[in-house]
Order: C-alpha cells, then sequence, then structure tokens
C-alpha cells in the first residue's frame, strides 16, 4: 500500500488518471467494434508524427527556460524549409534533406535571436515566448502573402495573392518516412518504421548530447544557474544553445509532422503548435524545469493514444464527438497542473 | 524643458507610435470621416467597460488577467438562459448580468486561489486556465445544455436537440442600453447609457483606490513580503482583486454582446482577454501600471486600427487579409512588447539591487549575465 502510494506520488495522480483511461479506451475498443490493430497503427503513426516536437521541449526545460510556448518560431523554420525546398524544384529524398537543411539554418538563426531575447527576461520566459511566437506567426502570415514564390503547386491560381493555406506535399515527400520499411500486417495495421525510428534516433542525439561536457554545462544552468556560473560556465551561452537546439528541433519535427499528415499548413497554421507538445511532455511526467527522455516517450505515447482512442470510442458509443472538448481539458488542465505543483527540483 | 519634453515622448512611446501609425493608415484606407467616428463612438462603449476590468489585478500586481475570459463566460452563460427564457430589454440585460454574479464571483475565487499556487507566473497561469475552462465552458454549453440542463427554447439548439447553436441572436436585448437614452449629435448615434455605465464604474474603482482594501491591494502589488508583515492577509487580497476583476468581466461581456446583438457560442468569449489586454496596453499601460485614460486612449487607438487596417491592406498591395494579419501582429506583438519592457526593467532592478549588496561596485557588469 505504501508502495503504491509512493507511487502515484511521484507519477502524479493526473497521470496515473490519464494511463487508465487510456488503459480503459484500449480496453473498451473491442467491445464497441472498434479496430483495436486501426487503432494501435494510428497511434504510432501520430507518435512517430509528433514525438520529435515533443522531443524539442527538452533542452529548454533543462536549461531553465521553462516550457517552450514558443515553438511556433521553429514550426516556421521548418515551413519555411518545406516551401523553399519545393519552391526550387526538389522532390523525393532529396526535397526532404533539402527542407531539413533549410529549416536547420532558418531554426539556428530564428533560435539565435529568441534566446538573446529570451535572455534578457530571465523569470518571464513563458508568457514572452507564447507572445513572441504569436506575433512571428502573424509576421509570417504577412510575408507568405508577399514573398516572391513561383511554384504553381504552391500559388493560389487566377491570380490570387501569396501562398495556398495548405499546401500538399504529394509528389514530392509525403510518407516519406512513414512508408521507409513500413511493416504491414493485414489492411489496417502499418508500423510507420522510419518515421518512428528517425524519432528514435534524434532522442540518441539528444541522449548524448546530453551527456557530453556541453549538455551538462546546459543541465548545470538549469538546476542552478549561480552555481553554474560559479563553476566558470557562460549561463548565456549555455541558454542560448538550448534555444537554438529548441527551434532548430521543432522545424525538423514539422517537417516529419508534414510528410505524414501530407499537407504544409502555413498562415495561422502553426499558431498553437506549442500547445500540444508541450501537455504531451507534462502529462510523460516532465515539470517546468526537469525533463528526461522518458518523459517524451511516455508522454508522446500517452496524450497521442488519447487523441487517437478518444474520438473513436466516443463515436462508437455515445454517437457524439467530445473529443475535442476531451483533448482541450486533457492538455490544458495537464499544463495547469505543472504550473501550479510545487517542484521537489527547487528552482 | 527639452528634457521634459524627452521624458513625455519616452513615456508615451507606445501610443504616439500608434498615433502616427493611424495617421497614415486613415487615409490610405480612404474610409469616410463619418463612418470611423460614429464607429469609435459605439466601440468605446461596447468595449470601455471590459478593459477597465482588467485594471485592479494590475494594481494588486497581479500582471495582465487574462483570466478575465472566464467572467466573460459567465456573461454569455447569463445571455442564453434570458435569451432561452425570453426576457427582454432592460430587465433581460440586468437579468443576465445577475445570473453572470454567481459564476464569475465562483469563477474568480477559482482563477485567484489557482494564481496564488502560482505565484510569479500569474499571467500564464490565468492564460492557460482561460483555455481549460473554455473546455468545461464547452461542455455545459454544447452538451450539458438541452440535456442536464434544460433549455425550453427548441430554435435556440442545435438540430441534434441539444447543445447550443453556434450564433444566437440576442434579438430582446440588441442595443437596450445604448438606445435607452437616445442623442444623435450632428449625424452621430451617441450610446449615452453605456457612457454613465462606464462613468460609473470608473467611478467605482478610483473610489476603490482609496479605500482600505485597495490601499492594501497597492501594498501587495509593490512588495508582497512587506505587505505579509505588515499584516495584510495577500492571498486573500490577490484573490479579492482577481473576483471583482472577473465579474467586470462578465458584466463587460452582456454589455459587449447586447451592442453586438448576437452570440457566437463558442467563440465570442476567446479573443476577449486578448483584444482587451491589447487595447490597454496600446493606451500607454504597462504590466505594473494602468489608468482609467490609458483604457479610453486605448480603445480609441486599437478599434481605429482595426477599423482601417483591412482597408488599408487592400489598397496597398491589394489583400485585405495583409491588413488583418497586420492588425493581429500589431495585438500580439505590442502584448510580448509589453511582457518583455516589464520582465527587462525587473532584472534590472534585481541586478542593480544585487550590486548595492556588493557595495555599489560595476552595477552595469551583471546586466551581461555571467561571463565570469
Amino acid at each position: 500500500m505504501e508502495g503504491i502510494k509512493r507511487f502515484i506520488a511521484d507519477f502524479g495522480l493526473p497521470r496515473v488518471i490519464i494511463t487508465f483511461y487510456l488503459l480503459a479506451l484500449f480496453l473498451a475498443a473491442p467491445l464497441v467494434g472498434v479496430s483495436l490493430p486501426a487503432s494501435i497503427s494510428d497511434s504510432l503513426i501520430r507518435i512517430g508524427m509528433n514525438g520529435i516536437m515533443v522531443l524539442a521541449m527538452v533542452p529548454m526545460i533543462q536549461s531553465g527556460c521553462g516550457l517552450n510556448f514558443g515553438l511556433s518560431l521553429g514550426v516556421i523554420a521548418g515551413l519555411l524549409g518545406a516551401t523553399l525546398s519545393i519552391e526550387f524544384g526538389f522532390a523525393g529524398v532529396l526535397g526532404f534533406v533539402v527542407a531539413i537543411g533549410i529549416s536547420q539554418v532558418f531554426g539556428a538563426v530564428f533560435g539565435y535571436g529568441y534566446g538573446k531575447l529570451l535572455n534578457r527576461v530571465k523569470g518571464g520566459e513563458m508568457m514572452i515566448a507564447t507572445y513572441v511566437g504569436f506575433s512571428s506567426v502573424m509576421i509570417m502570415s504577412i510575408a507568405w502573402l508577399i514573398m516572391p514564390y513561383k511554384s504553381p503547386t504552391m500559388i493560389w491560381g487566377f491570380g490570387g495573392e501569396g501562398l495556398r493555406t495548405t499546401i500538399s506535399v504529394e509528389g514530392f515527400w509525403r510518407h516519406i518516412l512513414d512508408d521507409f520499411l513500413a511493416v504491414r500486417i493485414g489492411d489496417s495495421f502499418k508500423f510507420p518504421t522510419g518515421a518512428i525510428l528517425v524519432f528514435v534516433l534524434v532522442a540518441v542525439l539528444i541522449w548524448v548530447f546530453f551527456h557530453l561536457k556541453l549538455g551538462t554545462a546546459v543541465t548545470a544552468v538549469g538546476s542552478n544557474a549561480t552555481y553554474a556560473r560559479a563553476s566558470g560556465i557562460n549561463v548565456n551561452r549555455m541558454r542560448i544553445i538550448s534555444v537554438m537546439m529548441s527551434t532548430m528541433l521543432g522545424g525538423l519535427g514539422i517537417l516529419v509532422f508534414e510528410q505524414s499528415f501530407g499537407f504544409i499548413q502555413l498562415y495561422e497554421g502553426p499558431l498553437y503548435m506549442a500547445f500540444p507538445a508541450v501537455a504531451a511532455i507534462l502529462i510523460g511526467g516532465a515539470s517546468v524545469n526537469k525533463a528526461t527522455l522518458v518523459h517524451v516517450f511516455i508522454g508522446t505515447a500517452l496524450y497521442q493514444g488519447i487523441l487517437t482512442m478518444t474520438p473513436a470510442i466516443f463515436n462508437a458509443v455515445l454517437k457524439v464527438d467530445m473529443s475535442d472538448v476531451i483533448r482541450i481539458i486533457v492538455s490544458n488542465g495537464m499544463i495547469l497542473y505543472a504550473l501550479t505543483r510545487k517542484t521537489k527540483v527547487a528552482k | 524643458m527639452n528634457s521634459k519634453l524627452r521624458l513625455f515622448f519616452i513615456e508615451n512611446a507606445v501610443v504616439i507610435l500608434f498615433i502616427l501609425l493611424i495617421a497614415v493608415a486613415i487615409p490610405v484606407s480612404g474610409l469616410p470621416r463619418q463612418f470611423l467616428m460614429q464607429e469609435i463612438l459605439m466601440r468605446l462603449g461596447r468595449n470601455s467597460f471590459l478593459v477597465i476590468a482588467l485594471l485592479l489585478p494590475i494594481m494588486a500586481g497581479m500582471g495582465l488577467n487574462f483570466g478575465m475570459v472566464l467572467g466573460a463566460m459567465a456573461g454569455q452563460i447569463g445571455l442564453i438562459f434570458i435569451m432561452d427564457w425570453g426576457i427582454v430589454g432592460i430587465p433581460g440585460v440586468l437579468l443576465a448580468m445577475i445570473i453572470s454574479l454567481p459564476i464569475s464571483i465562483f469563477l474568480g475565487w477559482l482563477c485567484g486561489s489557482i494564481m496564488n499556487m502560482a505565484k510569479g507566473r500569474e499571467m500564464v497561469t490565468g492564460f492557460i486556465l482561460a483555455f481549460f475552462m473554455n473546455g468545461l465552458y464547452m461542455m455545459i454549453v454544447l452538451y450539458a445544455m438541452g440535456t442536464l440542463i434544460p433549455i425550453m427554447n427548441p430554435e435556440m439548439l442545435l438540430s441534434r436537440g441539444y447543445g447550443i447553436r453556434n450564433v444566437v441572436g440576442l434579438d430582446g436585448v440588441r442595443q437596450c442600453i445604448d438606445n435607452l437614452i437616445p442623442l444623435k449629435i450632428g449625424g452621430l448615434k451617441i450610446p449615452v447609457f453605456s457612457y454613465l455605465i462606464i462613468a460609473a464604474v470608473s467611478c467605482f474603482i478610483v473610489w476603490f483606490r482609496k479605500t482600505k482594501i485597495g490601499q492594501d491591494m497597492r501594498a501587495v502589488g509593490q512588495d508582497r513580503a512587506v505587505a505579509d508583515a505588515a499584516g495584510i492577509p495577500v492571498e486573500r487580497t490577490r484573490i479579492m482583486a482577481i473576483v471583482i476583476s472577473t465579474v467586470l468581466a462578465g458584466i463587460g461581456q452582456v454589455i459587449f454582446l447586447q451592442n453586438l446583438g448576437t452570440i457566437n457560442t463558442t467563440a465570442s468569449h476567446e479573443q476577449i482577454g486578448m483584444f482587451s489586454i491589447a487595447a490597454l496596453l496600446i493606451g500607454g499601460a504597462s504590466v505594473t501600471r494602468a489608468s482609467i485614460p490609458n483604457v479610453l486612449i486605448g480603445v480609441t487607438l486599437f478599434h481605429l486600427l482595426f477599423l482601417v487596417s483591412p482597408m488599408a491592406g487592400k489598397n496597398l498591395i491589394g489583400s485585405a487579409m495583409l491588413g488583418e494579419y497586420f492588425r493581429q501582429f500589431v495585438s500580439y506583438g505590442v502584448i510580448a512588447m509589453a511582457l518583455v519592457l516589464y520582465e527587462w526593467k525587473r532584472m534590472t532592478q534585481e541586478h542593480e539591487a544585487r550590486a548595492e549588496l556588493r557595495g555599489g561596485a560595476a552595477p552595469a557588469k551583471g546586466a551581461k549575465g555571467g561571463a565570469a
């Protein structure tokens, strides 16, 4: 009994509830006629789609910059990569690689500026990140309208202004990762090997980074900035590195998302992209100032599992689609819980 | 004299910038002056009350109350009920406000208590809380109304038999406050009674600041530790500020919607927090200081921009969306800028205090961070 109590205290009551909720959904699936293989397959695809954006949260949490509500900046870098790659006429694997390359360059530049800004507002990062993200999405919306893109697949036909709101990547790099070595069983089960592999690969790289000297320094800044400074670590530089990493991962993350989703969403599309990623890592057990890769894996699996299963089960049982409302309550409830929790790792 | 003038420009930089921006945008938009003046007169009556709701939490040091959206939800629930019961005119509006009261008091208490658990990050907490409560609100309005909560008027329900329609017309109470005292000057309709209400609530705020609780609030806003040492119940005072703000937001939302004449059930409240906060900041307020003049200047400038930017965008590069995006950029950007300035100032003060503790040596070095 003591053991269970401590486990719940460590794991957090909301997380326990969410886990049981998801288990209940999976158990209910066969009873109400929802195909279990299809559900699991959908969940896996969504984990592959969203995983890297959740990973993008780790560096900034570790360096003490808090939850990166400004992930949209990284998403914008990814969108620039995607659209420019198509504009230059690259397709297939090459197109995807070029898109990633361009997105990383923009991500590094944006991340540097964004990190500089966040260094001047220590303690108030989260709210500022949110609104910096929002305003850059709007600036980019103006840019999408007036930038001289020419590719006929991307601009409005018949004399419209600027790029389309959604651009299909069909014929360029749709499902390029999802279908790479994909394992199909029956008609309804598909294991998106490529996407999951990339997710794991990036996670391993991050794990390695945080075990190098540089990564340890970043973590030290997040745990105790004064102590880190006393040991001769350049606090501001470590923070900028973490923000740049986060932004670049955001760019990569959205590209992986788009190849699976099949569309590039421009204009106001990236506005709320950060929130699901934030919610996912918190569901996994991260707090505002501590996150590990385990949190990323558990969180992405739980969150995407809920997003896939809730509408399926609710539609089958109640004939109502309450999934949107449940998604809003679960994800924001989780963020709220993290913000108000007295964390054990004192700041 | 010269330095005084410079100080005036520095302190009012935001307001001056927006006046210049609008001075350029109005001729570009080509909108007639009569139309703009009528719209601004209307919108002052429509929005000022909501913006005033933000003032007390700022005084209590809790920053911009993104949680005011909770009050707006309460106001909308009140309006949905009076529309269902078919109560029209002033009694309807009054009843909607009365129904909203207990809901907004409860929500305000909840919001204040949660913010007390997250001291130092009240704003982001309020911001997320607004999203969270929006989920619960949607659950009530879209699923509980018409099933658990009886709704008698079938025309208000969605075709599936429960849940409120996305758009509900408020014909019974449309502009009934604005038109209570009809007045027209030079072809311009003036919503006299709305202005009277705004004047009354402004007087309330000014008076409230001078009361014991108001003074306590200011003390808590200046320094929580000192206020606590002086025997002020810090947490209770903070909750009080949020409760009053939420209640005012609820009433403000009823006034706002009676002027518009329709509720967008799932969306009317969502943008209210952001628009009100942006308006207040454009009026020259900061995260720690805001006054009634800031409200009035802010609403005027923000809504002028609101009105002219789509047309200006269309005339400039032939796209109305450009102006629309620009307007949204300005709303988000001005909030970001105000927050940056506030945090920056706070950090500089902290560094100065630390330098003073060390004996005043090399105060500027600290601001650059730990290059040691």
